[in-house]
């Protein structure tokens, strides 16, 4: 899957350099580039199987995820330290979370809502350090974490309710004769879930990162005047920051919102 | 100019569904407008609500999304 979309990312900057045959002046850079996945050590078809840049990057974010959450607890302190303390908060922000959506028996599926969460906020956020790669931004990764949550989701709905989690479909308030639609309509939605839960994640990082070099690239092209696009980005930034944030939160209340649907599916 | 006339309507279709991505953004001011308005009407309800506000924002921003990406796949896939 993830050599798919390296292909994917590798072939459409390829493909893009080739027709944008025209001289540009200045510095010149491509807002797509910053996503291909590149491997360190060797080339060929086998160097995607090999250590690339994405997996680099998301190996960091574990890395940086374990530091957090492991290391700066050690102490076990009652006062805690700073990074105890945000460690602390992370915890209680993504227990608050699972407790109020899908309710004290969905806090069983707490850890692996707690892994995802800071699995991509710890990318998105490493993302943002000048120069690094976004994992995130590739519909190859985040397509696999929606995948999981949804087949984990559906298998879990079936192994506690049996036939009666097709009762998610049944609308029983509805009138009889617009229920079989409701169904229809209900069963597609249910099938587009994974699709909207990866997109949303992937487009968001990488329209994010790519309107970021497309100012890059004015700054360039400014000349003296390359002061308004820098503020413009400093803005950006800063938003970006939010939205590296704010979406991980997202794709982890929708995991929420889903799980809370399979445990309860009655309409 | 160069190009022909394929490459010319792929660019104006990637352009047209680009215009989704702004009609969404209509979608989540609207989504954020009335809840502002409902949390200044009842302050006290209002921080009770922000997790239903922010599944909102994301299901009206996916379909903006998803035109985006009609956009990128006309520009770099087609």
């Amino acid at each position: 899957m993830a050599q798919d979309g390296a292909e994917m990312a590798a072939g459409t900057a390829e493909g893009y350099a080739s027709h944008d045959g025209v001289e540009h002046s200045g510095f010149n850079i491509h807002p797509m580039d910053q996503f291909v996945v590149q491997p360190f050590f060797s080339d060929g078809p086998v160097g995607m199987f090999t250590v690339t840049n994405a997996t680099v990057w998301m190996a960091l974010a574990v890395l940086c995820t374990v530091l957090l959450l492991v290391v700066t607890t050690r102490g076990r302190n009652v006062v805690p330290t700073r990074a105890q303390s945000m460690a602390e908060l992370s915890y209680g922000f993504v227990y608050k979370m699972v407790h109020d959506v899908t309710g004290r028996d969905g806090i069983k599926y707490f850890p692996y809502v707690m892994t995802l969460f800071m699995f991509i906020v710890m990318a998105n956020l490493l993302a943002l350090i000048p120069t690094s790669f976004a994992p995130t931004s590739h519909i190859a990764v985040t397509a696999v974490l929606a995948l999981l949550v949804f087949f984990g989701v559906t298998i879990l709905g079936f192994v506690k309710h049996g036939m009666g989690f097709l009762g998610l479909f049944w609308v029983s308030e509805a009138p009889l004769i617009l229920r079989p639609v409701l169904a229809l309509i209900e069963l597609i939605s249910y099938f587009v879930r994974p699709v909207s839960h990866s997109i949303r994640l992937a487009g968001n990082i990488m329209a994010g990162h790519a309107v970021l070099k497309v100012f890059a690239g004015f700054a360039g092209a400014l000349g003296l005047f390359a002061f308004v696009p820098v503020l413009a980005i400093t803005a950006i930034y800063a938003l970006e920051v939010l939205v590296a944030f704010i979406q991980a939160y997202v794709f982890v209340m929708l995991t929420c919102v889903y799980l809370k649907d399979a445990l309860h599916p009655s309409h | 100019m160069e190009g022909d006339i394929a490459s010319m309507g792929q660019f104006i279709g990637a352009g047209i569904a680009g215009l989704g991505a702004g009609i969404a953004a209509l979608g989540v001011g609207n989504v954020a407008a009335n809840f502002l308005s409902g949390a200044l009407r009842n302050p006290s309800a209002a921080a009770g609500q922000t997790a239903t506000l922010f599944i909102g924002i994301a299901f009206a921003e996916a379909l903006g999304i998803f035109s985006f990406l009609i956009a990128l796949l006309l520009m770099f896939a087609a």
